[in-house]
């Protein structure tokens, strides 16, 4: 491995770890970026010219502490009232270590915090967590470096200001903040692989690699939360498709078309692990679970007609419970679909159209029944429907192709009806 | 570290006798709990009077600040360690008076 090879990562490896520590002793979320990224620059710099050192992780915290110190001082010099609010913060009592005692998943929970905007929180988390640049960042939500920028002091300046507690919560409260740590990695996950914004690449592999090694760092330190184990096998069999889930040409390709031989089967082998994992628990699975399981079920069928619907069928009846939403309803249908035809499908579908008329999935999925049942002006008007809604440029592009296939067709039998 | 609690109210009514009385035993927590600072309850808006002495003559203005359908209504000013603390006071409070609570920290933090 070459030197620049491994300062990435380590990156990777010790950036959350070097970011954690320093926050936890400075009490401090600025000291604590600043800090890191100074001692992951001085590595650049010095690491090819004296070599790696034996532990990297080490020298990386020993610098990073030594720029910290430095930063403090400094900021002392420039402001005597700052230094009397920051010594009354580090003469806080060290808080006993709780049960999940890892200073990263502090950090994480306090990203999360949510008492900040859902926006703040996944910058900030893929900020501090995550090691990325604002620039990049910036990029991958489709803001300006400025804004981004802003976005992630004003948070900042919220934890400080108004004492956000850098901690892990009390028992009572994890569950509900540990679902808001997967909302902001789901999140993540979802802008990179089905990015939304007129210019957007259809899918951002670097985003959607980031929200995985997030969530399996979280994972890591919180082994039996299920809920956690069942987003990591989600974002996993979805992942392993995401090769073919664009065409060369830079359509949308779906499920049933994809070449399942391009799968990635480490990444399924993996998150079929996971979710029978979860399954030998024994304990009733949440949602992101039982949306693992499902796709546990698509990826496990070798060709689109070996998929055991029914199964599928089943497992959208139980996140119905739990999440009686229209969008699960409108999945639940594309299930029923292939089990019991697509007019039961469509009967389900129709009941819909009062929440989700401004869904562009809601229009695909009726478009699709539709032309199956042979309704062709009703099905064209839904692909139109869903043209206009869909915001990803990748989507758009098949959806056009099946509406125009669908005119082809029409016009295809009109002609053999014609007996000129 | 201190917090301020404020009462946002919609239209004229004030606390009735279940909110007072709810507002009573949340207070009462407050001072057990050693969070209680200081709490009052205010008149509507339209007995405000804006004052601008900033020119040398005094302009009294009748009636609120800034005119809007939400109006401070009263608060609590409370010591909290932190802000998941000040959170969860001001969501008992918020189900005390019955009506939205805004959770707002102090700058300095006379400890």
């Amino acid at each position: 491995m070459d030197v620049q090879e491994t300062i990435a990562r380590a990156h990777h490896e010790e950036w959350a770890r070097v970011v954690a520590a320093l926050a936890k002793r400075f009490g401090n979320l600025d000291v604590a970026e600043e800090a890191a990224a100074d001692a992951f620059a001085t590595a650049v710099v010095r690491w090819p010219a004296d070599g790696v050192p034996p532990n990297p992780g080490a020298w990386l915290m020993s610098v990073a502490n030594r720029k910290a110190i430095d930063w403090i001082r400094r900021e002392n010099k420039r402001d005597g009232k700052q230094r009397e609010a920051q010594m009354r913060y580090f003469d806080d009592e060290p808080e006993p270590l709780d049960a999940i005692g890892d200073e990263r998943l502090r950090l994480i929970f306090t990203c999360c915090h949510p008492a900040l905007s859902m926006e703040a929180r996944v910058a900030l988390t893929l900020r501090m967590a995550g090691g990325l640049t604002v620039a990049e960042i910036a990029r991958a939500f489709f803001v300006q470096e400025t804004a981004m920028g802003q976005r992630i002091t004003r948070a900042k300046a919220k934890i400080r200001v108004a004492r956000i507690p850098y901690r892990t919560p009390s028992v009572e409260d994890l569950p509900g903040r540990v679902s808001g740590i997967l909302a902001v990695l789901f999140l993540a996950f979802n802008e990179g692989y089905l990015a939304t914004g007129p210019d957007a690449d259809p899918i951002r592999p670097a985003l959607t690699a980031e929200a995985i090694r997030l969530t399996r760092l979280v994972h890591a330190l919180m082994p039996d939360d299920g809920e956690v184990t069942g987003l990591l096998a989600l974002m996993l069999l979805i992942e392993a498709r995401r090769t073919a889930r664009v065409s060369e040409s830079g359509e949308l390709v779906p499920l049933g078309e994809q070449d399942r031989a391009s799968w990635d089967a480490a990444m399924i082998a993996e998150g079929h692990r996971l979710v029978r994992e979860r399954l030998a628990s024994g304990v009733a699975p949440g949602r992101y679970q039982i949306h693992a399981a499902i796709n546990a079920v698509h990826t496990s069928a070798r060709h689109l007609r070996d998929t055991d619907w029914s199964q599928i069928v089943a497992l959208y009846d139980r996140l119905a419970r739990i999440d009686p939403s229209p969008v699960v309803t409108l999945n639940r249908a594309i299930a029923v679909g292939e089990v019991d035809g697509p007019r039961a499908a469509l009967a389900i579908v129709d009941t819909l159209d009062d929440r989700l008329a401004g869904y562009h999935a809601y229009h695909a999925t009726r478009a699709d029944l539709l032309r199956r049942l042979g309704s062709m002006p009703a099905a064209r008007a839904a692909y139109d429907r869903a043209i206009d809604l869909s915001g990803n440029a990748a989507e758009r592009a098949y959806l056009a192709r099946r509406r125009d296939e669908l005119e082809s067709r029409t016009r295809d039998q009109s002609l053999s009806r014609d007996p000129g | 570290m201190q917090y301020l609690l404020s009462v946002i109210a919609e239209g004229a009514s004030l606390a009735d006798d279940a909110e007072m009385a709810a507002i009573d035993v949340f207070n009462e927590g407050l001072r057990a709990k050693g969070h209680w600072v200081f709490a009052g309850g205010l008149g509507t808006p339209d007995t405000a009077t804006v004052i601008d002495n900033r020119h040398g003559e005094e302009v009294f203005t009748d009636g609120p600040f800034v005119e809007s359908k939400e109006y401070l209504a009263g608060f609590w000013i409370i010591d909290a360690p932190d802000l998941d603390v000040a959170l969860k006071l001001g969501a008992a409070g918020s189900k005390a008076c019955n009506r939205k609570v805004e959770v707002r920290p102090f700058l300095s933090n006379p400890e």
